[in-house]
């Protein structure tokens, strides 16, 4: 057991943190949350400066245009770019975490040389068409259709909860090519543009008042065949082979956003005279141990290798845990909480969300008694 | 290879399963339960203990010790934890070479407070030094303890002892084994008792206690295992904090688990949960914890 950085990722710390404090006071100012052509513009102009500096694609292998990072350089990446107040991945998300890792890993030569490098350089925005209204928690029951006409697929159905949709180039789409197949058979991978015909995008306001995420429907859209990623059918094994990801580190530099907020509140609370109630002094003290816990627990993820189950055990804690620290938020700051202007406000109504995207707790628990227990499949 | 692992050296896997094998030998459920029923300890065992290295791990070698750190104390004290051995294992291991081999060693955890095993201790910590128990005896009076494997008295005018938080963490390795065990027993039953024709581990409420279990116990064995590692106070309090909560909550899950029979005598259930109620009152109390935690911010 070690905790320290090894001599080459020392350097590679400082490496950064000498960049970082180079070109952020270089940044434009953030748009705001519903002006989607200056969020897009903003999170791939970040993107385009991570390229030239040779971070982009940190974890990616070299032979997909990434740097071929460790894990650890990862953690450090994160770490380091999230105590400089770096923007977020931002609408790069899909492309970066998910799309371009799976068309790295399932993706001929072609698709490879076509999809990975504009992601890279923040040039082509992705998004995810997964979820549909009747398909959340149980995708493989999706049923958007897709049917072969010659060199094409026609498709339609309807998508849900797509991040970016907005200001997404292309959509990495699940979409049904058996009906008569099992449901987890007959589900097909195929990336779409989304400025093709029949491609319509509603917004979704969320209770946090701005537009995360859209429905999109799809009436007749005609995608080549050769946008499709491995096999007819094989589309829900093609997908799972990086979202388990999203559950793994992808949270890890919201930890360490986390700490940083929870010494802002004790700060705020010795401000306004709060911090002399032991209950809440107590309270936050709690959860700095719990961030401290959670971010250690990163790391041993990490360290076990390929992100995997564990994963399922930090996104539970981590998203019960994001939701108290904005719950003491509100504590801290009284009925201050109110008013939607104050600094944590928004912050409380986004963290709503964590214990549902990207697999609910519910679902969480039950992958962990089913596959890391081992108890019988439940009812 | 990275600095930043978790894994464990050979050596670590060794140890730990070298201690593992000599308490399933040694200490088994039937020794556990004559230990519930005798009086005083097994001086016996406890000399074994001594003699495999729990006390004097720390102490270098030179000293007559093993010489190795606070990690690899962690993981053997997780699994004395896990066998629920009972005796100052803590108080003992903190005195190490400075009582002679085979002693007893217990704690006043605060002045004026609770001091466990007095009746069989040697000697007490208090403030840096070593005490013969025999006056602190003289001024304590016995306590029903609500665990039966651990005799309580009250003390007098004795002080607690120093070393706090190296103390505190290897309670928390106490309590990580006693989470452990309560994983294990809780989806061991789950797998095993029916009702309505079907195991209950595949009810979904039931399914969702189990997962529970793991979720407490991951986070606080990374903590644990951290502080060991750094030494760093604030990480130890972090430790004890979530070890506390996932030996105590995990041992009421277990229990809500094992239904009925968690809340017989014949069950090791209790004796398992009482000394985790136990542990969490001793070395640093989850308030003290978050304050230290808190002062910090």
């Amino acid at each position: 057991m070690e905790l320290t950085d090894t001599p080459q990722e020392a350097a590679f710390r400082a490496e950064l943190r000498a960049w970082l404090a180079d070109v952020l006071p270089k940044l434009p100012p953030k748009p705001d949350p519903n002006d989607w052509p200056g969020r897009r513009a903003y999170d791939c102009g970040w993107q385009r400066m991570l390229y030239d500096a040779g971070y982009a694609g940190l974890q990616w292998p070299e032979d997909a245009g990434g740097r071929g990072a460790t894990p650890i350089e990862h953690l450090i990446y994160l770490e380091e770019t999230e105590a400089a107040g770096a923007p977020y991945v931002g609408a790069g998300f899909v492309g970066l975490l998910h799309a371009g890792p799976t068309i790295a890993a399932e993706g001929t030569p072609e698709q490879r040389r076509r999809w990975l490098h504009p992601i890279l350089r923040g040039d082509e925005v992705w998004c995810q068409g997964f979820s549909e209204p009747d398909a959340g928690s149980d995708l493989a029951s999706l049923r958007t259709r897709a049917v072969r006409d010659g060199d094409e697929y026609v498709i339609s159905g309807s998508k849900i909860w797509t991040s970016h949709a907005e200001a997404a180039d292309w959509c990495e789409l699940l979409v049904r090519t058996d009906p008569e197949a099992k449901k987890h058979r007959g589900i097909t991978w195929l990336a779409m543009p989304m400025d093709a015909p029949g491609v319509t995008v509603r917004p979704l306001r969320t209770l946090a008042g701005s537009t995360e995420f859209a429905e999109v429907f799809l009436d007749e859209v005609r995608v080549p065949v050769e946008n499709r990623l491995g096999e007819e059918n094989d589309g829900w094994r093609v997908s799972m082979v990086t979202l388990s990801f999203e559950r793994g580190t992808a949270f890890a530099g919201e930890v360490v956003a986390c700490r940083r907020t929870l010494r802002e509140l004790a700060a705020a609370a010795r401000a306004n005279g709060r911090w002399d109630d032991p209950v809440l002094r107590r309270r936050l003290g709690r959860l700095s141990g719990e961030f401290g816990a959670l971010w250690r627990l990163v790391q041993w993820n990490v360290s076990q290798g390929a992100p995997g189950p564990g994963g399922s055990v930090f996104k539970l804690r981590y998203s019960q845990a994001r939701q108290e620290l904005y719950e003491a938020a509100a504590a801290v700051l009284g009925p201050d909480a109110l008013d939607w202007d104050q600094e944590w406000t928004a912050d409380r109504l986004s963290s709503l969300s964590y214990t549902i995207a990207a697999g609910t707790t519910q679902i969480q628990l039950g992958i962990i008694a089913e596959r890391i227990l081992g108890l019988p499949k439940g009812r | 290879m990275s600095d930043v692992d978790f894994r464990l050296t050979d050596d670590q896997r060794a140890l730990r399963q070298g201690m593992r094998e000599l308490l399933d030998g040694r200490f088994g459920r039937e020794a556990l339960r004559a230990a519930a029923d005798a009086d005083g300890l097994d001086r016996e065992l406890w000399r074994e203990l001594g003699e495999a290295g729990l006390f004097t791990l720390r102490v270098p070698e030179a000293d007559g010790g093993v010489g190795l750190g606070l990690p690899e104390a962690v993981l053997v004290f997780e699994e004395a934890g896990r066998a629920l051995v009972p005796g100052p294992l803590v108080a003992t291991h903190l005195a190490g070479a400075r009582a002679e081999p085979g002693s007893v060693v217990t704690a006043v955890w605060e002045e004026g407070g609770l001091v466990d095993h007095l009746a069989d201790a040697d000697y007490v910590l208090a403030g840096d030094g070593l005490l013969p128990a025999e006056p602190v005896r003289a001024a304590a009076e016995p306590v029903r303890s609500v665990d039966p494997l651990t005799p309580l008295h009250r003390s007098a005018g004795t002080a607690g002892p120093r070393a706090v938080h190296e103390a505190a963490l290897l309670t928390a390795a106490l309590q990580l084994g006693t989470a452990g065990w309560a994983m294990d027993a809780a989806v061991a039953y789950a797998k095993e008792r029916e009702q309505f024709g079907r195991p209950i581990g595949s009810f979904q409420a039931v399914q969702h206690l189990c997962a529970r279990l793991l979720v407490r116990a991951e986070p606080a064995r990374a903590a644990v295992y951290a502080a060991a590692v750094t030494g760093d106070p604030g990480e130890i309090a972090a430790a004890k904090l979530l070890a506390d909560e996932a030996a105590v909550a995990g041992m009421r899950d277990c229990l809500q688990v094992h239904g009925g029979m968690g809340f017989t005598w014949e069950a090791d259930v209790h004796l398992h949960l009482k000394r985790a109620w136990l542990r969490a009152e001793q070395w640093q109390r989850a308030g003290v914890a978050e304050e230290e935690l808190a002062a910090a911010l």
